[in-house]
């Protein structure tokens, strides 16, 4: 049994009060005195030459107290990105510049041209307006196959073509996997398309800047998920300005998913403004901003082909994807469609050559970079639709082939043929788990009974694999990171005995103020009330590198366990002179030292008392005090794994899907709080049907968004995403950190838009639809009705 | 959104009075107009608000006709038309969410004859009577395509009259997105005849579809229209459906509903 509030109690969510009564503390709660704001005057047209801008009218205008352009940023660099990637040839990647405001050309419809500062937001809108623009519009680029043929308008003028790179991976295998090609028994293939998505965080993104005049410091309040990277970026490589000048607060945030990972041309803007205005400058995106603003997610083209031996064993597969990039690279955009996909392409199966080749390409669109899984559910969508479609053209179980071929529980730790080592996992048990829960044995009574009110029931499957815990810093330097990717943790150790614990990793959801003090608790012994937890600013926290691949347990949580460790060493050692007794024989068990084998003791507060005032303590041994910090490197990813089944009933008049089952039975290693897991869970499968059913990211010819607002793009909402049944119960803990934990973030979102689809396609054929191979997500009414007709 | 005087008169008189000056509009639940306000793409200088003026308001009998006040928000009628006519009270019920349903009003949406919107095809599939400060105007003549009526500048609707039907029904297939209708139809039936009134599919906005009609008023029952179809030629075609996609909703909506109303 758990402790009350230790490891594995679902404790609830501390946080979860002032959230739900309105008083979390977000960026646009935040308003200093003397504050302005500002609007962005934003391109409408995807692509054009500046050839002016006149702004002497806004000036005028009341209120108005700058306006900007970029040749007010002559000095400033652009925005970074932050990953390299090395194309087949070994040649870099090509890298344009991205300017805070548009330099001679915007890019894509809301590439910032202007911005106004002003008294109120009103007044500078109202300026916006009075902004005289000569833009003299271009052909634009937005499909990625046009974007890469001859002749193609070029995004980027000083690049030789829209091609950003061209990866293969692994390289030298190519030529093998051919090969295994030509000898295969049987070849499945299939072309397809991952969704274009935008994150669409319930809290828009804003910044403050503040400058400090007599410190020479500024402040910048930010939507970050990663405090650090936005100063170390934004501090060395935008506005020059060294760390210790440069503080970033990102307070509570209200989701992220991705995209709030990314240094944002806002956010360089309101620093550099409120120095140059001389006051704070305040911007809050507003929705329809936001939508293209914000860096979108996936956007690949794929064709993908799976050979199999006679017996069904799978031998290669070969993968071309096409990756968007949109009109500039976003901080980690390079990275996702190369070593957060093409490394898990192996999935949960044995297959011994694999070639992946990813063109990524510039388009006038909004920059693309990681959403909620990142390259990962890219993958897992690829492999696990192929396996299925496999299935159904082999005329075998989906099941018993995706058995065949998986890594076997004594297989592990297991080498990929995409570099990667798997440490644990049980795909065999998480698949046998799912159908258990999912009742799958007396699927054929449900669809007969569906088939009786004229529906059609599907059941569809997935088994995925991701890559969290990111990531060891060596690994991921070699691959062209230019970061590190450890965490930090620092442990201080109040004289009564509470704890307040800091945390490079950044909370925006994810419950950590709850979980991590479960940790502390649990490893201490103490009440996980006295101990707090603290995020999110670079003044008071170690440099730390944020949350996202699901990677703030693993390894945040590792440094915090490493952190604590020392916490407790040190702690022992003054126990033991407390107790006259050598620090080997100190125990410490429920918030106790003792010594072994007597009944000496010393409870924790008389410890940490004792450390800040030393006045009976080993000083010429030991400096009083009792804090610590440590940074975790992880040696591996860590690789949650699990069998998702969907359920669903199709109106075959409408062609609307209906989800009335969805089982996930995940391996996430050892869990810490297994109400907040259920709770991502559940928020990560809400996403990923969003994306299987609804979400769609659409530009049309000229590159105008279509689903630029909650009028036309359809975010999930309760009654689409009914009835989850989660199970964590399989676990294979992660080897290679302290708590065995493995990450639970992005796993839903990564599961399920195959299962969905898969169900669907089930559900078809099994009605006797079966020249329908494939349907694109989102699986609109209006596309599965096509499929079925065409 | 732009600076704008802001009047709230208390009588049919006062409000057409205040709409006289040509920046003046009217403001009635605020749904649409707003957040047209609030992106800038609209800026009247004066707005008329309408909630304060009693004789909009409300639902009331008059023999074989129910009454709606303009201003009657769209809760109220799910709630108070549901005695006298179930169908067009189902049809109020299923607009947007609670909040929307709260402040949206029918004169407001009958107005604004979005293509998408669900009143118009109630007061089209009923033969209502749109009730001016002016003048009254059968809703025959009243859409005259896609955010187009017959109402002059200035000219306030104060009610619609609707005939309730011996039964009635409206089927909505939901836009994923929006949630208004992507194809939604009204089905009425009177000793005279059946009325079948469609919306969210045509690129001219609600229409009534003739030969269902036809066919329902000698059969009233969803086989009778089986066998027919709209032509796909002229539906719209968008993110969320393919004009071939809407005009076959168009014959499966009216079937749901004439299910629903039997
Ligand atoms: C989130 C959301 C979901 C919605 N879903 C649906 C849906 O599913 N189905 C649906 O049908 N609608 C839907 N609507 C629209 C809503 O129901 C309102 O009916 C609609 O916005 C207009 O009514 P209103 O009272 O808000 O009008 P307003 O926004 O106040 O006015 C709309 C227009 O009509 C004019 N006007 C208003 N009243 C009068 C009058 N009496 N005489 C003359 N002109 C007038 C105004 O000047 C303005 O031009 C939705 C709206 C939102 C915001």
């Amino acid at each position: 049994m758990p402790k009350d509030d230790g490891i594995g109690a679902s404790v609830k969510r501390r946080e979860d009060t002032r959230f739900l009564t309105g008083n979390g503390r977000y960026t646009d709660d935040i308003n200093l005195r003397g504050q302005t704001y500002v609007h962005f005057l934003r391109s409408d047209v995807a692509h054009g030459k500046i050839n002016g801008i006149d702004t002497s009218a806004a000036e005028a205008m009341p209120g108005v107290l700058k306006i900007f352009t970029a040749t007010d940023f002559e000095s400033a660099g652009g925005i970074p990105c932050g990953w390299q990637v090395t194309d087949r040839h070994g040649q870099p990647m090509q890298e344009p510049k991205h300017p805070i405001l548009a330099e001679g050309k915007v890019r894509h419809v809301g590439d910032p041209i202007a911005a106004v500062v002003a008294e109120t937001y009103e007044q500078a809108r109202d300026a916006a307006e009075a902004i005289d623009l000569d833009i003299e519009e271009l052909d634009p680029v937005v499909d990625m196959v046009k974007a890469l043929q001859d002749g193609a308008p070029k995004v980027h003028d000083d690049l030789t073509s829209n091609l950003c790179y061209d990866w293969g991976f692994v390289e030298e295998n190519k030529d093998a996997v051919n090969e295994a090609f030509g000898k295969a028994a049987h070849v499945v293939s299939l072309e397809l398309t991952n969704n274009r998505l935008v994150a669409n965080p319930m809290e828009p993104r804003v910044a403050v800047g503040d400058y400090d005049p007599w410190g020479d410091t500024h402040t910048l309040y930010t939507t970050s998920q990663n405090p650090h990277v936005i100063r170390l970026l934004m501090g060395a490589f935008v506005l020059s300005i060294p760390e210790h000048k440069l503080r970033v607060v990102a307070p509570d945030v209200g989701g992220g998913f991705g995209s709030k990972i990314y240094h944002y041309a806002e956010e360089a803007f309101c620093t550099y403004a409120a120095k140059i205005i001389k006051r704070p400058v305040k911007w809050t995106s507003s929705r329809s901003e936001a939508f293209i603003s914000d860096a979108h997610g996936r956007d690949h083209k794929t064709k993908i082909e799976l050979a199999l031996d006679a017996e069904h064993n799978f031998m290669a597969i070969r993968t071309e994807t096409y990756a968007n990039m949109g009109a500039y690279l976003s901080t980690f955009a390079p990275s996702i469609p190369t070593w957060l996909h093409g490394t898990l392409m192996a999935g949960n199966y044995k297959t011994p050559l694999i070639y992946v080749n990813v063109k990524a390409v510039f388009t006038n669109t909004v920059p693309v970079d990681a959403y909620r899984g990142a390259g990962r559910p890219e993958a897992t969508f690829q492999i696990e639709r192929l396996v299925d479609k496999a299935a159904r053209e082999l005329g075998v179980d989906p099941v018993e082939l995706r058995r065949k071929n998986f890594i076997k529980p004594e297989e592990f730790p297991y080498q990929t043929p995409v570099a990667v080592v798997y440490d644990t996992g049980n795909y065999h048990a998480t698949m046998d788990k799912m159908l258990e829960l999912a009742d799958y044995a007396n699927f054929e009574s449900r669809r007969a009974e569906s088939a009786r009110n004229g529906k059609l029931r599907g059941f569809g499957i997935a088994h995925y694999i991701e890559a969290c815990g990111i990531a060891p810093s060596n690994l991921v330097g070699q691959l062209g990171a230019r970061a590190g990717l450890y965490e930090s943790a620092s442990v201080r150790v109040n004289a009564t005995g509470s704890i307040s614990v800091y945390t490079g990793s950044h909370s925006h959801g994810q419950g950590h103020e709850t979980t991590f003090a479960q940790v502390v608790a649990d490893m201490i012994g103490v009440d996980a009330n006295s101990i707090e937890i603290h995020h999110g600013d670079t003044s008071n926290t170690p440099m730390g590198m944020g949350t996202y691949g699901s990677r703030s347990l693993a390894v945040g949580g590792s440094a915090i366990v490493k952190a604590t460790n020392k916490v407790i060493d040190k702690a022992k050692k003054i126990a033991a002179h407390l107790l006259e007794a050598a620090p080997e024989d100190i125990e410490l068990k429920d918030g106790k030292f003792s010594v072994a084998g007597t009944d000496k003791s010393v409870d924790w507060s008389g410890v940490t008392l004792a450390a800040y005032v030393p006045h009976n303590y080993p000083l010429e041994d030991l400096e009083p005090g009792l804090e610590e910090t440590a940074f975790y490197d992880p040696s591996n990813f860590t690789y949650p794994s699990g069998a998702y089944g969907c359920e669903i009933e199709l109106d075959p008049e409408t062609g609307k899907i209906d989800i009335l089952r969805f089982i996930a039975a995940d391996d996430f290693g050892n869990i810490v709080n297994p109400m907040i897991v259920e709770g991502q869970v559940h928020g990560g499968l809400a996403q990923g049907i969003g994306q299987a059913l609804l979400e769609n990211c659409v530009y049309d010819e000229n590159g105008q968004l279509l689903s630029g607002s909650y009028m036309d793009y359809a975010m999930p909402r309760s009654d689409d995403v009914r009835g989850f049944t989660v199970d964590h119960s399989c676990v294979t803990p992660c080897t290679h950190n302290p708590l065995g934990v493995k990450g639970c973030g992005e796993a839903g979102a990564i599961g399920s838009p195959p299962a969905v689809v898969n169900a669907a396609i089930d559900a078809l054929h099994r009605a006797g639809h079966t020249h329908v191979k494939h349907i694109d997500m989102p699986l609109t009414p209006s596309r599965v009705w096509a499929a079925m007709n065409g | 959104m732009h600076n704008f005087e802001f009047v709230k008169p208390s009588s049919v008189a006062d409000a057409v009075a205040a709409l006289a000056n040509g920046e003046a509009q009217p403001l009635s639940g605020g749904q649409t107009l707003i957040p047209s306000m609030k992106a800038r793409l609209n800026a009247p200088e004066v707005l008329v608000s309408l909630t304060g003026i009693a004789e909009m308001q409300g639902v009331s009998r008059d023999g074989g006709a129910l009454e709606i006040g303009a201003a009657t928000p769209h809760a109220t009628v799910a709630r108070e038309a549901a005695s006298h006519f179930p169908g067009l009270a189902g049809l109020a019920g299923q607009i947007g969410d609670p909040a929307v349903r709260a402040r949206g009003t029918i004169g407001g949406s009958i107005a604004n004859n979005d293509p998408s919107a669900c009143y118009p095809a109630a007061a089209l599939g009923t033969g209502a009577t749109i009730v001016t400060d002016r003048r009254e105007i059968a809703a025959d003549d009243f859409f005259q395509g896609m955010f187009t009526t017959a109402l002059d500048e200035g000219e306030l609707i104060t009610k619609v009259r609707f005939p309730i039907p011996g039964a009635s029904a409206y089927a909505k297939f939901l836009q994923p997105a929006s949630r208004f209708a992507l194809t939604g139809v009204f089905v009425a039936k009177y000793a005279s005849g059946v009325r079948v009134a469609v919306t969210g599919a045509s690129e001219d906005g609600v229409f009534r579809w003739a030969e269902a009609e036809a066919a329902l008023s000698s059969n009233f029952d969803a086989e009778a229209v089986a066998g027919l179809s709209v032509p796909a030629n002229g539906m719209i075609s968008d993110l969320h459906g393919t004009s071939e996609y809407r005009a076959h909703l168009v014959r499966v909506m009216t079937q749901r509903a004439v299910r629903a109303a039997s």
